[in-house]
């Protein structure tokens, strides 16, 4: 695959990721970086696709899915982990999977200076809070990364996030 | 009954009575979880030790995972208010297998018995849970203030058709705690094992 189509295929290539693991819930907050994921998503009759008013909902559907029997995930942008930090504490107590993609915002070219606050303390929230942490930066090692991520969640009953740099999802442009 | 509420450890008990393999129980943390022990321990509970906000979304999970089965969130006007975003998250799936019952006696009990968003104050009346849920289109919407309506709920939850919201009116009464299992993973793996994962 070349370079420029690599860039470009990235989400659908987390969408066939999701479909190898079978994920039947995926929880979000919408967010333009996962904008063609959260497409592809919703039109997949497989798929119950949940709109979340923040992103800790998120992460106690996920744990209600999992109880139920089925595997979720979790599409947010950096801000939205800030949002979860108390949630995550059901993912740990009870050891319930859980498997977050997270488009980073406030590290690469950002032009808005409220989201570097909680951009820069993305990693170390993470580790904090027991998650492994897959970092893509190039769009040819998305789809390896989130196998990883996928394999660490549900096959040892973890938290996994698959953070996706910005330089990755491209310059938000801005006009007036 | 003289108050115009219901005690809460009697109004859980006749929720529960015959409950049936097929209904699955999430409480609130705090007085809810609580009464849930009190009226008898059972594998398809999911007891909450934290998570404050999370109960009703943990039981969206569930419901949506298992069309096969009813799940019943019952929690405190406390639980619910933190997160009163879950409604309308709930309010565009409605799955037909969910009840969200509300505990409501304007109080936080667990702490010290102030008053929550609920309360009706003598210059307002407090947040009204139940216009909430309906705007978010929850349907049915019940008020239950009288054993009459506790029976109606309780013969509703025998047989959900809808995604149903009930404000259930308790006393501000705190009985003696009753403490269920507390170890999560515990927890996780015998809601499970119950439910044939």
């Amino acid at each position: 695959m070349t370079d420029k189509a690599a860039a470009q295929d990235w989400p659908e290539r987390l969408y066939q990721t999701f479909k190898r693991a079978g994920i039947r819930q995926v929880g979000y907050v919408p967010d333009a970086g996962h904008a063609r994921l959260i497409d592809r998503c919703r039109a997949d009759p497989d798929i119950r696709d949940v709109v979340l008013t923040t992103e800790e909902e998120g992460v106690a559907l996920a744990a209600g899915a999992w109880l139920g029997g089925q595997r979720a995930a979790l599409l947010m942008q950096s801000s939205g982990l800030g949002n979860c930090i108390n949630m995550l504490s059901l993912a740990r107590s009870c050891r319930f999977p859980l498997l977050m993609l997270i488009t980073m915002r406030g590290e690469w070219e950002e032009f808005n200076p409220w989201q570097e606050p909680m951009g820069s303390i993305v990693d170390p929230v993470l580790k904090l809070c027991e998650a492994e942490i897959f970092r893509a930066r190039q769009p040819d090692e998305v789809e390896g990364l989130a196998e990883r991520a996928v394999q660490t969640v549900f096959g040892d009953e973890r938290i996994a996030a698959l953070v996706l740099s910005q330089e990755l999802i491209g310059k938000k442009v801005w006009t007036k | 009954m003289s108050s115009g509420r219901l005690e809460r450890r009697a109004a859980m008990t006749t929720l529960l009575t015959d409950r049936g393999d097929d209904l699955l129980v999430v409480p609130g943390l705090g007085s809810t979880c609580w009464d849930l022990a009190a009226a008898g321990d059972n594998d398809r509970n999911f007891y909450l030790w934290g998570a404050m906000g999370g109960a009703a979304m943990i039981g969206l999970g569930l419901a949506l995972a298992r069309p096969d089965k009813r799940v019943a969130v019952i929690t405190g006007d406390g639980e619910m208010l933190m997160g009163l975003g879950s409604l309308a998250t709930i309010g565009i799936q409605r799955p037909a297998n969910l009840a969200v019952i509300v505990f409501d006696n304007g109080v936080y009990g667990e702490t010290g018995m102030q008053p929550s968003h609920t309360q009706n104050r003598a210059e307002r009346a407090g947040v009204d849970l139940l216009k909430v849920a309906a705007g978010c289109g929850l349907d049915p919407c019940l008020d239950v203030r009288d054993e009459a309506a506790l029976a109606d709920l309780a013969g509703r939850l025998k047989r959900l058709n809808g995604t149903l919201f009930a404000r259930v009116t308790i006393e501000a009464a705190e009985p003696p705690r009753v403490l269920p299992e507390r170890d999560g993973v515990v927890l996780k793996r015998r809601f499970r094992a119950a439910i044939g994962l």
